[in-house]
């Protein structure tokens, strides 16, 4: 049985204008030891969707269910959720001073953190494995900097002394929201890495949310892309990579300077992104789209391509030597493509 | 590829320093930030020049004393063969026809209150260049030459999105057709679908209106796509400054090499057979840089000469004269320095359990 | 994590109403930040009502003289006869006067008419020398910094310390007691407060990117401070002037009260209030002008508060 099994997460918002559709349709596993990531731009719904799951999202409209270790996690009181937040799923945001309390020393902050779950640890046991976990994330001197403020870390190290705290009730799971995205990309090399060896060391599963294609390929074993609420593709880590069917996968990858070698010009993907408040008919992507045709105006639904690992939302054929032609096609008419208006 | 030789800006023995505290009525402060600390470069006519590096290496503050938004603590910044280090604001203001700045942040680099086409008319309307119908005409020109529509121009910056906004931002920078334009990060706050249109859009534009470019970003795969030229940054200073295809494959300075080796790529095999070079530590703060080089507590090859010498911007091992390394021991062709350990005693460089090595 | 941070994942307050969130998450187009604000004013029920009744007030001074033609009764006149009892006290509402009369048997509804006349006139003026003069100060402070702000924010602290009331007595009594001295005084004891506000605003406006972009094109001083910071500045700026103008009527009364406002025989509330505190028999005649006095006041701060939500998006109450 899959640690976290999301069913068709559905996710909207009230506002003035509308309703905001955040998540359509949300499918996933994360099993075991594994890293599933999640990548999409601005309005994808990737941080919307785990927020939703772990409880942390006001005012929203949820469908669907989320099993964690068998229980829905979307069905739980407000109670049972802050049970398990922390203790069984740990989550690290984007911005560490959001989670780190500024005014608190952070050893005080792991301390309370494992004391308010397990009353019988004492304060000194608590404290010994405060300092063992931010030794474990390469904090420098930890007995010492265990009295420090989180202001008085830089950056990388308040990201990896959150990542400390997330962990120290050795949770099965990890949510990591862009973790390393307000990062230098050096301190980022240092934190993916402290990621990758906590999750050797304790077998923990990883649910990795980001944009950047590049943290996708070195931490995910499988990939979910999302675009405007819906999962636009999903497979193994190599299959996305190598063999995307998808036309936005395909697009988001070509856009990239660093994909695929050296090119005079850019590919990028025309338009912008849709309102997810007035959606358009049919698939999201259509109007950017340089495969659409006529059936693009349905919906497309995930359809297995090759093996059933590997799903796509489109319509476009499913046979690789067809679409590799197709791409071969497109990829030559495109001159200047027109670009944002 | 520059077409002449000429060099249009030219910057020496810059420096930036800034106080720590703000100074009272007849105080002084006794700590200063090292924002800039001696840097030297020419940026030629047509050229792109890359700027990378990581927080605190002064990149910014740089480009801002470039266009003479701050005044320099030292130095001399010579643009078009004329001397603009310390012109006041009344003298500056002629140059800035001809040298412009794009900003980060799509969402703050524009005034929220303004309505857009008074926004790119701005330069026009304080050179004044153009007045009325005039003035109209040519701040939509401008507008369609950048992919924005011209019946958009009573419109306000929160009506367009993140990558139309940075449009905007380039359309009041080309407004009065400058000879260079500083770009700080024009893209990293956008979109990566949305990214590549800026990127070629920039790169249409220097083609068609003979720019030239300061390009200022922290993504290497990016500056690397843009740029002619790159200079390495490091807590303000020039690590290393080349060709950028001779950098890129031959990285003289173990930062330059560590940050490319950081780079994260969107190709799984390649990211698995590559050697990470890991740094320890962080970037440290610019108020009391390191003696020496300053890049000797993190660097995996520092002996001590690193900590009593800081070394020159010169040519290092075989190179050309146009690649240039601040480095005592830089790396050679092949050589993997991510096992390296620094000859230097524990007291003197960073030290962290667990992080040192590849992965 | 709520709606608003979806939507405007980097909006900034004074962005204005139209945060723009995640890519593609855009409102519909063509709506100004003040047409937006006005609009969420116009759902707010609490402001609409208080809108109401200003407006009802204003018009009730505006046209003070049908009140008058109504009774028959001008304000300041003295009706010893039917005005006042056999005893020499105010009658109570009745058929002839409404509201009752005051101890000089005059009309109190029609005095009250007059009186809001007196009211609005300083709550409008003063708080405009108030903000203007407020907002010149803040923004010369804040934007030039160094020594001009140095200078111009002690002054501010200084006039903050003053205390009001004595000193508005003591002007009040060197020069002419009455409207003009009133308006002056208040200004002066009010304008700081703007000051140091706008300034406050000025300070971390000046460090925006577009700030930066103005001077990089060739902006001066003087073109960044009006057509770059003011515009952002003023939308605190109006809903403070919403909050200042109740608190420049109760001012008024208040100093008419102890006689250094506006003179008798000319009708004004805070007059009327003082007035009446010898005659505590007369309910009515310390009642309405009080009950005048408060619904204004009331109604003008349930519309700042209005207005404020209305520039300012982020309260929860909106997606209630």
């Amino acid at each position: 049985m899959a640690l976290l099994e999301v069913e068709d997460l559905h996710v909207s918002f009230r506002t003035p204008d509308g309703v905001l559709q955040a998540v359509r349709g949300l499918n996933f596993k994360v099993e075991e030891g594994k890293t599933l990531g999640i990548v999409g731009e601005s309005g994808s719904g990737k941080s919307v969707s785990t927020q939703t799951i772990m409880g942390l999202t006001r005012g929203a409209r949820v469908s669907g269910t989320a099993r964690f270790q068998g229980d829905d996690l979307l069905a739980m009181s407000s109670r049972q959720l802050q049970g398990i937040r922390g203790a069984k799923v740990g989550m690290i945001f984007q911005d560490p001073l959001s989670s780190l309390h500024p005014y608190y020393r952070v050893g005080w902050q792991i301390v309370e953190m494992i004391r308010s779950h397990d009353k019988h640890v004492s304060r000194q046991q608590a404290r010994t494995r405060a300092i063992d976990l931010l030794r474990m994330v390469g904090i420098p001197q930890p007995d010492q900097r265990v009295h420090d403020f989180p202001h008085q870390f830089s950056g990388g190290m308040r990201q990896r002394a959150m990542i400390a705290m997330a962990m120290s009730l050795n949770p099965i799971l990890l949510i990591a929201d862009e973790p390393t995205t307000a990062l230098d990309v050096t301190v980022q090399a240092q934190v993916l890495l402290v990621m990758k060896r906590l999750q050797e060391e304790f077998g923990t599963a990883i649910v990795m949310i980001t944009h950047d294609l590049g943290v996708i390929a070195e931490m995910a074993d499988e990939v979910v892309v999302m675009y405007a609420g819906k999962v636009m593709e999903h497979g193994d880590r190599n299959t996305i990579f190598y063999e995307q069917h998808n036309p936005y996968t395909e697009g988001l990858l070509l856009s990239l300077p660093a994909y695929g070698g050296e090119r005079e010009r850019l590919v990028p993907i025309p338009g912008q992104p849709p309102s997810l408040i007035t959606l358009p008919e049919g698939c999201p992507f259509r109007p950017r789209c340089p495969y659409a045709f006529d059936k693009c105006v349905e919906e497309p639904t995930p359809i297995e391509v090759g093996r059933a690992t590997h799903t796509s939302a489109c319509w476009l054929p499913t046979d690789t030597r067809r679409r590799k032609k197709l791409r071969q096609e497109v990829l030559a008419a495109e001159a200047l493509p027109a670009e944002a208006k | 590829m520059s077409d002449t030789d000429d060099v249009l800006l030219s910057v020496k023995n810059v420096v930036k320093y800034f106080p720590v505290q703000a100074s009272g009525l007849l105080g002084r402060s006794k700590e200063f930030v090292h924002a800039v600390d001696d840097v030297s470069f020419e940026v030629r006519r047509g050229e792109t020049l890359g700027l990378v590096g990581e927080t605190g290496c002064g990149k910014s503050t740089l480009a801002r004393c470039i266009m003479r938004l701050y005044d320099l603590t030292s130095g001399t910044i010579t643009f078009d063969g004329k001397d603009i280090s310390s012109l006041s604001v009344r003298q500056m203001r002629p140059f800035r026809r001809d040298m412009q700045m794009i900003f980060q942040d799509p969402y703050g680099s524009l005034n929220p209150r303004r309505r857009v086409g008074s926004i790119i008319g701005d330069p026009f309307a304080i050179h004044g260049i153009a007045d009325g119908k005039e003035r109209k005409r040519r701040v939509q020109e401008v507008m369609e030459l950048v992919g924005l529509n011209p019946e958009h121009y009573n419109r306000f910056p929160a009506e367009f999105s993140g990558g139309q906004r940075q449009r905007i931002g380039v359309a009041r920078a080309l407004a009065l057709r400058p000879k260079l334009i500083v770009c700080d990060e024009p893209v990293s706050a956008l979109d990566v679908s949305i990214q590549a249109q800026i990127i070629n859009l920039l790169a249409d534009l220097q083609d068609e209106l003979d720019l030239t470019y300061i390009f200022i970003a922290h993504d290497l795969s990016v500056v690397r796509h843009v740029s002619d030229r790159v200079a390495v940054m490091y807590l303000g200073k020039v690590a290393e400054l080349g060709e950028v295809e001779g950098v890129y494959a031959h990285a003289r300075h173990p930062y330059s090499a560590a940050l490319l080796s950081a780079i994260p790529l969107p190709d799984p095999a390649s990211a698995a057979e590559r050697e990470r070079i890991i740094l320890v530590g962080d970037v440290p703060s610019p108020i009391a840089p390191p003696s020496g080089c300053r890049f000797h507590p993190r660097c995996p090859k520092a002996k001590d000469r690193c900590v009593q010498e800081d070394p020159d911007l010169v040519p290092r091992l075989d190179d050309i004269e146009t690649h240039v390394a601040a480095c005592h021991f830089p790396v050679a062709d092949g050589e993997n320095i991510a096992d390296s350990t620094p000859e230097l005693s524990a007291d003197k460089r960073i030290v962290e359990e667990g992080l040192v090595g590849n992965v | 994590m709520t709606i608003g941070d979806i939507v405007s994942a980097t909006t900034v307050s004074e962005e204005g109403p139209l945060g723009v969130g995640p890519e593609g998450a855009r409102k519909i187009q063509g709506r100004s930040p003040w047409r937006l604000a006005m609009e969420r004013l116009r759902r707010d029920r609490a402001a609409v009502i208080s809108v109401a009744i200003i407006v009802l007030i204003v018009l009730m001074a505006i046209f003070a003289p049908i009140f008058k033609h109504l009774t028959g009764h001008p304000p300041n006149q003295q009706y010893f006869d039917i005005g006042l009892t056999p005893d020499g006290l105010p009658r109570a509402p009745n058929g002839t006067f409404w509201l009752g009369t005051d101890d000089l048997g005059r009309d109190v509804l029609v005095r009250i008419a007059y009186g809001a006349r007196i009211s609005l006139l300083v709550g409008v003026v003063a708080t405009a020398l108030t903000v203007t003069i407020g907002t010149v100060v803040g923004l010369a402070a804040g934007y030039f910094g160094k020594i001009v702000d140095t200078v111009l924010a002690r002054l501010i602290d200084v006039m903050l310390s003053l205390p009001f009331l004595l000193f508005a007595i003591s002007l009040a009594s060197v020069y002419h007691a009455g409207l003009k001295i009133v308006i002056i005084v208040l200004a002066i004891f009010s304008w700081s407060s703007v000051a140091r506000i706008v300034r406050g605003q000025v300070l971390s406006i000046r460090e925006r990117e577009y700030v930066e972009a103005a001077r990089s094109i060739g902006a001066g001083p003087w073109r960044i401070m009006v057509i770059d910071i003011l515009p952002n500045v003023i939308a605190p700026i109006i809903v403070y002037t919403t909050l200042l103008i109740p608190a420049a009527i109760v001012g008024e009364a208040t100093l008419s009260y102890l006689s250094v406002g506006v003179q008798p025989p000319t009708a004004d509330w805070g007059q009327m209030l003082s007035e009446a505190g010898n005659d505590y028999h007369a309910g009515w005649f310390i009642l309405f002008p009080s009950i005048a006095l408060l619904l204004t006041t009331l109604a003008f701060n349930i519309f700042g508060d209005g207005v404020r939500d209305a520039f300012d998006p982020r309260s929860d109450r909106l997606f209630s």
